[in-house]
């Protein structure tokens, strides 16, 4: 097709081509101090909404041989102050509130009552480097039941002996394997890996296997999504 | 596809001179909104790899290299990721868009390297690189320039699926097992970003020596004085 002009003409149709471009300057909004805060809170936001659609119940992180184990003295230890808040593990009790039927505090040995089970999967840290772990535990899903969790509860939230906090979506949570974890490397959880319970979640990002439990919260909505999420990270974070 | 061609009277001196239009639209919004989207993604993605720079176990630690924070967006691994999270959408919108647009207009046949392209390779490197002659060049990309993009576009996909694998080795374990499980993408990931930086060295070379009307026909869609009319 051929196009016979002048060239006055022809720097109008350059100009008017180079004006239709003028939406990729919409994206200067990044730049812009006030707006950007915003700009990227939304952006995470929906790559959380993502993620919660990407996730699958069914659909089991891979597991490993003892082989591919990372030896245990090889597995990194992450606390965000404290590797040992000093936890009295000879009274200690996890207690339980919100959305359920049977609130109060149990002990270690009620949720040892639970069926155990025991997986080698993989911890991936936010920062980029992975290791593979063996961990034991019962169920939370299990755990949910025990405690008679409202069915259309949406929320798990944990607080933590040092004052760390997390939050679970409860598919995630109801997930199969997801562990309320006293084991690793089939010995019970030693003091800087979060004993005498943490959580095991090989669906999800390494700062939400909060270690040193000693409350859980059952709930419809999120009041606090988590130490790491305030400070920026995302909310959802499944893997 | 056929090409439009202008042919354009001077006003003052009534010269005739040409032009054809080389980039539609659709091109030119994805080429600069994923160069922008590449930028960010680039130096955030520096960022997040500041905070392990290393592909090896975490105890004991061996870093790779140190990149300097003053060159990483975002300030800290948490702004790092959600520049990296945000911008992960506009690039891969971009880059949807333009793969639809390029099979549906058939305007691929400008930029895809095919097997007869093959054949003239050598004489453009041998012409860039060692001073030979100059090839005749008949369409808008010389077989070089096709074998590049094209190298850039496959490029652009391995980003994203490398990507796809490290944020989701759960979801897409089938994705992270054929690059060798969550380690292995992670460096996958890497290394393609910095094979995307080279060809996009090499791009900004070509588009110095190449001048103004080459650099304006990606802004406006039409090229002056074509050399291959």
């Amino acid at each position: 097709m051929n196009l016979r002009t002048d060239s006055r003409q022809f720097k109008r149709i350059n100009r008017r081509e180079l004006l239709k471009l003028s939406p990729v300057l919409a994206l200067g909004a990044f730049a812009v101090p006030r707006l950007q805060k915003p700009l990227l809170k939304t952006g995470l936001a929906f790559s959380d909404w993502a993620s919660a659609r990407l996730f699958r119940s069914g659909h089991l992180a891979p597991t490993f041989d003892d082989s591919e184990l990372t030896p245990f003295a090889r597995f990194p230890i992450n606390g965000y102050d404290v590797d040992d808040p000093g936890v009295d593990l000879d009274n200690w009790t996890l207690t339980v509130s919100g959305a359920v039927q049977k609130p109060g505090d149990y002990t270690l040995a009620q949720i040892q009552t639970l069926p155990k089970f025991r997986q080698n999967t993989r911890h991936v840290c936010i920062e980029g480097w992975d290791v593979i772990g063996r961990f034991g535990g019962a169920r939370l899903a299990d755990f949910l039941q025990m405690i008679g969790a409202d069915p259309a509860a949406r929320f798990i939230t944990v607080q933590c002996a040092d004052d760390y906090y997390e939050s679970l979506d409860m598919a995630t949570a109801r997930h199969p394997q997801s562990l309320l974890c006293y084991e690793m490397y089939d010995q019970p959880l030693t003091r800087e890996h979060g004993a005498p319970l943490r959580l095991n979640i090989p669906t999800k990002i390494g700062y939400k296997q909060a270690k040193y439990l000693t409350d859980l919260k059952v709930s419809h909505v999120l009041e606090k999504a988590g130490y790491w999420e305030d400070q920026g990270y995302s909310e959802f974070y499944g893997l | 596809m056929s090409t439009q061609i202008a042919a354009i009277t001077n006003v003052k001196t009534g010269a005739i001179s040409e032009a054809v239009y080389e980039h539609p639209f659709i091109v030119r919004l994805c080429h600069w909104v994923n160069a922008l989207a590449l930028l960010v993604l680039v130096f955030s993605g520096l960022q997040i790899f500041r905070a392990f720079p290393s592909f090896g176990a975490k105890i004991p630690q061996k870093d790779l290299l140190h990149w300097p924070k003053a060159y990483a967006l975002g300030g800290w691994l948490g702004g790092g990721l959600q520049w990296h999270l945000t911008f992960m959408w506009i690039y891969i919108g971009t880059g949807l868009l333009y793969l639809t647009y390029e099979i549906f207009s058939r305007n691929y046949k400008q930029v895809l390297f095919m097997p007869r392209d093959i054949r003239g390779v050598w004489p453009m490197v041998h012409h860039y690189f060692f001073f030979g002659p100059k090839p005749y060049v008949r369409e808008a990309y010389n077989p070089l320039q096709k074998l590049a993009y094209t190298s850039a576009i496959v490029l652009g996909i391995l980003s994203v699926l490398t990507g796809l694998a490290i944020w989701k080795p759960v979801q897409f374990s089938w994705l992270a097992w054929l690059m060798g499980g969550f380690h292995w993408a992670r460096l996958w990931h890497f290394a393609v970003m910095w094979a995307i930086l080279a060809f996009l060295f090499g791009h900004l070379v070509m588009v110095v020596l190449h001048g103004w009307n080459n650099f304006v026909s990606m802004l406006t869609g039409w090229k002056k004085d074509p050399e291959y009319l």
